[in-house]
């Protein structure tokens, strides 16, 4: 057995494991699994990372492992595209393993080294979630995937809320993935061969096509958070601790991805152009769905959780227009489309996971999660604010970090679809480019809010000690995962060249070598578009200097520090800034009947005036609640079979016997 | 030749930046003479800056660095942008490292630093200023990008010397996805630059105010460089706004010193007219209540869009 | 691209301001802006009508372009600003649903209108023909501003520029009505902006007010 990347990885897959196992040795005993082990993990994803980058540049190797259902081997493949998947997995994962390795503590709940087993059984599952080559085997690591997540989301079991976030979770994924189950079953196309080999064989039916897109869709969208089934990300990430939802958001999430791109792209060989509409109106949607959410949300990882449905809604929205695109036959234009989307999801990975961390080491410091009592963290906590603000100006989308150029790239994707054969279509666009940009905005509204409401100004409540900045290890997984982001923007040909390997094995066209230098991006031609985020960064910082030094060379440096002016009030106390719910104000008053609101205002005569607003969301009512009811009526039904006496029931049991046997007959 | 071109690109962003105060004076002066009053002169912001530049800054103790580092953005980011927007030639010195879609991302650099800082003292005005600057950003940005678009999907570059170049190269032919497109800027940047139907430049009243609030606790060198960077401000959009309609007389790369000097002139008559328009405007009109302020921009943002509808039903 | 003569460039033009009246119609909410949206609108149309009569040589356009210069930027403007005098009509309108909401419906009407009009302008051989679908827009934008707003007047005048879409629908797509429809339509439209302007006095006699929604307790319970 030679020493190829593949065997490489799946060596590192299996460490994962054998790490995770390790921590059940002493489970209580925080610096053996926290200090020990959780760096280990992270030198492998690290690893993991580097060997990935090679496959990606290397020949697709497949193998095929004997372990499962006799009969049933597994089957794996390292293409380019699930190389990309691992390298993301890698790189995310070292910073979270790092940050994770400083982060869990002793306490009630789950203990430490059985955490580290869940954990580590989670990354190594979705490994291979991104590695399978056959319907088995995906949906074994699909599932252990879920289930993993699930107990790392119920690591506080005792909380009530806690335990339905999970059971919502647990209940959504499962749903999606009987969704899955029956796509594959549609796309063996009657061989029932499960191997993708044989997918990709079988002449579907444009018909069949269509519902096995639309079962994947189903599935995917509902571990992805698409529209309406993505109640359970805000219930799910602020109950699960923050490393784990730094995991699930920043990586899980991208497993929904590359399937959906595994799915549409790969298996899927003849795609149908108005897959790409469906999907790009869903995601279009979600986006502006999500980012409205997230600015009047009032826990930071809510907010967080529907930033993270905005930017699965932007990229399922690229995705789209890359099928649209393959659909008329546009490699080109479908290889843009695609690397943008592809780009975006290595760029969400490192600055959300980043953020999820930050609110982490917040909570640790101070013991909050609602935002309307956090403020003025700056002050006490340098290091972690300094990241912060990394990941916000990168999810803010602003050059020349990591979130600019991905948006950049599906913003000029969207500026071809004019070249496209159809009126219909041709309408469409504006409003999808429309709805784009307005959720992107919003995105930038929303970092302002989640960055200047938690770190700036002054500590909402003044009562609460002084928090400390986060510990060594949790300060190396968010340096780690902010330079990436800084590195991710700034370099952008190292990525287009890798996913060009990926755009020529799915499309079968590329961008070519011309499309990205070392200096500046320029897909399809100069004179249509370049972006260099070098010479635009280094641009910044020499004009920032220059004005500086000026100011300071040319006029004298003096300062005076005295109180804060406020208008001239007698008084002001830190109350009276603006809360997380009164700087959301703006957005709920226009985007009034996106929500259901609750409002209770105080009158004049109240002793104790309260302000009090719920905004909740609408989707429950229109949908979940009569599937809800739907469910207790026919449960109520069923119900009547349970009389509690035996031998009605010993009844039931002969009559189902008698009815199989007349089935034999 | 190409020494010689970096070195005219340099200068001519060094005077675009000299000039740029120049350009807010204009505009007062013109709405002093609208409005029947004499007015300060038209050199009034540069001795507004020398008063400022001289003082000793006052800074609230509870400030951070953050809230001293952000002028200094602010500028920094209003002064490269200058350097990137064709101003009196095509020939800038950073066309081709950022398009409009970048252009639009300094500008909201500029734009999330200063909501930033305000709300960094921890005062109720910074954050409500922070909150309004930010309700107003977050449709004006996606409008101005719709008006970009149009005017890209016109001439198939996103690049704004390019843009110019294809307008200016053919004969005249009249858009009327610009129009759309036009009627839409107008009303971004009246609002950007907090102009009068949104905000009110001149007053310090504490209810209806929005960047104003967000200066308050700045002093000195501060302020100074958060006007200039305001005057700046101005200065592109209104540079933007000339180079996407009315594109003529801005000199190509190559060009002779006689053409240089023409194109200079040709611009700076026509930032004056930009001036004199302006102040028209915002004589001609009241300031909407703040609750007003999103529709407005909401109706910039459809008409924008509206005229990329009209561009791919007419193709033009 | 296709290069255009000049006079369709002129119509392209025209055709565009027509839809951002009809838009600006949409938003306005005082009466008497509305009017004078109304008049700039039949301004437009006029001219966009004598310039599709220059280019196609089709004489019995200028007529029209005549008419509707007289009876709509001049004629029905003008009673209407009478009538607002005289009925002393200065509030601002109050509409059923918020700006915003009834632009987002206006865009998506516009969309739907454009990929209506498309399989039907391929069949015209007019110049003007792919202005068929702003027309059309034009037509539905000033439906849902009728059905939008409370006031009488402003009902009136959705009603007169639904009136203005299709007068420029026949004139873009098949160079104009016969003669005889024209004139009868725009006899119909004096007339009945008249009956309409007695209306209103009436309505005010009744409830002392020009709301609409008076006219719900009409109805027998």
């Amino acid at each position: 057995m030679s020493l190829t990347p593949l065997s490489i990885i799946l060596a590192l897959v299996l460490a994962w494991f054998a790490v995770g196992l390790l921590g059940l040795i002493a489970p209580r005993n925080v610096a053996w699994v926290g200090r020990t082990l959780f760096p280990l993990g992270a030198a492998m994803g690290l690893a993991m990372a580097v060997a990935a980058v090679l496959a990606i540049f290397g020949a697709t190797e497949t193998r095929i492992l004997a372990i499962g259902l006799p009969d049933l081997p597994m089957h794996l493949r390292l293409d380019a595209l699930s190389a990309f998947f691992l390298a993301l997995i890698g790189v995310t994962t070292t910073g979270i393993s790092l940050f994770a390795a400083g982060y869990f503590r002793g306490g009630d709940g789950t203990a430490p080294g059985l955490m580290g087993l869940q954990y580590h059984v989670f990354l190594a599952s979705m490994a291979m979630v991104v590695l399978a080559d056959d319907a088995f085997a995906f949906m074994v690591a699909w599932e252990t995937m879920a289930l993993s997540s699930y107990f790392l989301v119920t690591t506080q079991h005792r909380v009530p809320e806690v335990q339905s976030a999970g059971f919502l979770y647990l209940l959504l994924a499962h749903i999606g993935a009987i969704s899955l189950l029956l796509c594959f079953g549609v796309l063996q196309g009657g061989s029932w061969q499960f191997t993708f080999d044989a997918m990709r064989a079988a002449d579907l039916a444009p018909a069949w096509a269509s519902v096995a897109f639309g079962l994947a869709l189903f599935g995917f969208g509902a571990k992805a958070g698409l529209l309406p089934l993505h109640v359970w990300l805000p219930e799910a990430h602020p109950a699960a601790p923050s490393p784990v939802s730094a995991l699930m958001s920043g990586v899980m999430l991208k497993t929904a991805i590359y399937g959906m791109v595994r799915v549409s792209f790969d298996l899927l060989p003849h795609t149908q152009w108005r897959w790409g509409v469906v999907v790009m109106v869903v995601g279009g949607l979600t986006g502006l769905f999500g980012a409205v959410f997230a600015a009047v949300q009032s826990d930071m990882k809510r907010l967080l959780a529907y930033s993270s449905i905005e930017n699965i809604g932007l990229i399922f929205s690229g995705l789209g227009l890359a099928l649209l695109f393959r659909g008329m036959g546009m490699g080109t234009l479908s290889a843009l489309a695609l690397a943008a989307t592809l780009y975006h999801c290595l760029n969400h990975a490192q600055f959300k996971s980043l953020l999820f961390l930050v609110t982490g080491s917040v909570m640790h410091a101070t013991g909050e999660r609602s935002l309307g009592k956090l403020g003025g963290l700056l002050r006490h906590m340098p290091w972690v604010a300094g990241m912060a603000l990394i990941g916000t100006l990168a999810m803010a989308g602003l050059p020349p970090l990591n979130g600019f150029v991905s948006e950049w790239l599906l913003l000029q994707s969207y500026l071809l679809t004019p070249s496209l054969p159809h009126t219909l279509i041709n309408m469409l666009a504006p409003l999808g480019v429309a709805v784009f940009a307005l959720t992107t905005a919003l995105a930038s509204y929303v970092l302002v809010k989640f960055f200047g409401v938690i770190f700036l100004g002054q500590s909402r409540e003044p009562t609460a000690p002084p928090a400390r900045d986060a510990g060594l290890l949790e300060r190396a997984g968010l340096i780690w995962l902010a330079a990436t982001s800084v590195l991710l923007g700034l370099l952008p040909v190292l990525v287009l060249r890798a996913l060009d390997r990926v755009n020529l094995e799915l499309i079968g066209s590329s961008l070519g070598e011309r499309a990205a230098t070392w200096w500046s991006v320029m897909p399809l031609s100069s004179e249509r578009a370049s972006y260099s985020p070098l010479a635009l960064g280094i641009g910044i910082l020499v004009c920032v200097a220059l004005t500086f030094l000026l100011v300071r060379r040319l006029y004298h440096g003096r300062i005076r520090l005295c109180t804060p002016w406020g208008c001239g009030y007698p008084q002001w106390t830190p109350r009276m800034q603006d809360t997380a719910e009164g700087f959301g104000q703006p957005i709920r008053r226009v985007f009034e009947p996106f929500f259901e609101v609750q409002r209770q205002t105080p009158t004049a005569f109240d002793s104790a005036p309260k302000y009090r607003v719920v905004v909740t969301d609408r989707w429950w009512g229109l949908i979940y609640a009569p599937i809800i009811r739907l469910v207790q009526m026919l449960s109520r039904w069923v119900s009547f079979l349970q009389q509690g006496n035996i031998s009605l029931y010993l009844l039931y049991s002969f009559a189902t016997l008698l009815t199989l046997l007349a089935f034999v007959l | 030749m190409n020494a010689l071109n970096f070195a005219l690109a340099i200068s001519e962003t060094v005077m675009a930046i000299a000039l740029a105060p120049l350009l807010l004076g204009l505009v007062d002066q013109c709405r002093a003479w609208l409005q029947n009053r004499r007015g300060a002169g038209l050199l009034q912001p540069y001795r507004t800056l020398r008063k400022l530049l001289k003082k000793d800054a006052v800074v609230a103790q509870t400030a951070s660095p953050l809230f001293r580092a952000s002028p200094y953005v602010q500028f920094g980011a209003m002064a490269l942008a200058t350097a990137i927007i064709p101003i009196f030639g095509t020939h800038s010195l950073l066309a081709t490292s950022a398009d409009t879609i970048a252009l639009v991302g300094l500008f909201a650099i500029a734009r999330v630093f200063t909501a930033l800082a305000a709300m960094d003292i921890g005062t109720a005005f910074g954050t409500l200023g922070a909150r309004r600057e930010m309700m107003i950003g977050f449709l004006s940005e996606p409008a101005l990008l719709m008006v970009f678009f149009t005017a890209s999907l016109i001439t198939q570059s996103t690049l704004l010397p390019n843009i110019v170049i294809t307008m200016t190269s053919h004969e005249l032919v009249i858009y009327p996805s610009l129009a759309f497109a036009a009627f839409a800027f107008v009303m971004v940047l009246l609002a950007e630059n907090a102009r009068i139907p949104i905000d009110n430049p001149s007053t310090h009243l504490e209810l209806t105010m929005i960047h104003e609030a967000m200066v308050l606790e700045y002093s000195a060198r501060h302020l100074a460089l958060i006007e200039w960077a305001t005057a700046l401000k101005l200065l592109n959009f209104a540079a933007i706004g000339l180079a996407l309609f009315l594109p003529w007389g801005l000199s190509a790369p190559g060009d002779g010193g006689l053409a240089i000097a023409a194109s200079l002139l040709i611009a700076l008559a026509k930032l004056a007219l930009f001036c004199a328009v302006l102040a028209l405007i915002e004589t001609m009109s009241a300031k909407l209540r703040i609750f007003r302020a999103p529709e407005f921009l909401g109706t910039a943002f459809l008409l924008a869009v509206l005229g990329l509808l009209v561009h791919q039903l007419l193709g033009s | 691209m296709l290069k255009l003569s000049l006079a369709s460039q002129l119509i392209h033009f025209g055709a565009a301001l027509l839809l951002l009246t009809a838009f600006a119609m949409l938003t306005q909410r005082r009466v008497l802006s509305l009017v004078n949206l109304f008049a700039w609108q039949g301004l437009i149309l006029s001219v966009s009508t004598a310039v599709v009569a220059y280019s196609s040589v089709q004489h019995h356009l200028y007529v029209s372009a005549a008419l509707s210069l007289l009876l709509k930027v001049i004629l029905l403007p003008l009673i209407l600003r009478r009538l607002l005098k005289r009925l002393n009509v200065r509030w601002d309108n109050e509409t059923l649903l918020s700006v915003p909401t009834t632009m987002l419906v206006g865009i998506v009407l516009v969309v739907f209108a454009f990929s209506l009009a498309q399989p039907i302008a391929e069949l015209s051989t007019s110049i003007a023909r792919s202005t068929l679908g702003i027309a059309l827009a034009v037509v539905m934008l000033s439906f849902l501003m009728m059905i939008t707003r409370r006031k009488a007047v402003s009902q009136v005048i959705g009603f007169l520029a639904m009136e203005n879409g299709l007068f420029f629908a026949a004139t873009s797509a098949t160079y104009g009505m016969p003669m005889v429809v024209e004139l009868g339509v725009a006899l119909d439209v004096l007339v009945g902006t008249l009956i309409l302007g007695v209306f209103f006095f009436q309505i005010r006699e009744q409830f002392d007010s020009l709301d609409l929604q008076h006219l719900e307790q009409l109805k027998e319970d």
